[in-house]
């Protein structure tokens, strides 16, 4: 499964919830491969892509993809990942 | 191994005023450059995102994490710790006021994971947050973060 982790500018934010994405799937038991990406490559990324993760002002700049778009708030609440990714993927 | 972030900080300001955001990212930008890490350019393009993209980086409730892309700018790798001593809105629609902005400055896309994965480790826990939105001075959080980073 591929995953795409996007903030604007693809250092910060998009690497901290790339991180705790891979300690839920992890949890889990999925297998899969995380990017993380600035909004600009994103676009690209995210057409072969499964899922996207982003924060709620960014999700509308991705646009129309493929992928299902997940919304996270609170990028250090393992819980609303958990709760959110487990629900995309069953 | 865990990173020690008190090691990592190129600067700490605790009680800082800011009137709105943009003086908050101000702020921490300011550390950065007092640290040696970015030049002033690096603090516009810092507020540049944000005027860009929305308060994306308002990532969990109260906390920002002000960064702008590789450049020029960025002489080193960094981070700087500015606590507000009065909360400000960045617009976020769940993770407003802010009362802590760390900057950050990183050379490339890889570098400062580690420092990162340590920044979350440490906000990610409740007990050390509220102990370091208490904080009063650089010292105590610098002994706040030194305390969290080592084995239990």
């Amino acid at each position: 499964m591929k995953i795409v982790a996007v903030c604007g500018m693809g250092i910060g934010t998009s690497v901290l919830l790339k991180m705790n994405a891979e300690k839920v799937l992890q949890d889990l038991g999925i297998d899969a491969d995380i990017e993380a990406a600035d909004i600009g490559v994103a676009r690209g990324a995210a057409q072969t892509a499964e899922i996207v993760l982003t924060s709620e002002e960014l999700a509308p700049e991705i646009g129309d993809v493929p992928a299902r778009v997940i919304v996270i708030e609170n990028f250090f609440d393992l819980d609303e990942i958990h709760k959110k990714l487990s629900a995309a993927v069953q | 191994m865990a990173i020690n972030l008190a090691e990592e900080l190129s600067s700490i300001t605790t009680n800082a005023t800011a009137s709105d955001w943009r003086e908050a990212i101000r702020r921490a930008g300011d550390g950065l450059v007092a640290g040696g890490v970015t030049t002033e350019d690096y603090t516009e393009q810092m507020i540049a995102a944000v005027e860009e993209h929305g308060p994306y980086i308002v990532i969990a409730p109260g906390v920002a994490l002000a960064h702008a892309r590789p450049s020029e700018s960025v002489k080193k790798g960094g981070l700087s710790w500015v606590s507000l001593a009065s909360p400000v809105e960045f617009g976020h629609k769940s993770n407003d006021p802010v009362s802590l902005v760390i900057g950050l400055a990183a050379l490339d896309h890889t570098a400062h994971i580690e420092v990162l994965r340590a920044v979350a480790g440490i906000l990610s826990d409740p007990a050390t947050r509220s102990g370091l939105d208490a904080a009063a001075s650089a010292e105590e959080v610098r002994s706040l973060l030194a305390r969290a980073a080592s084995p239990k």
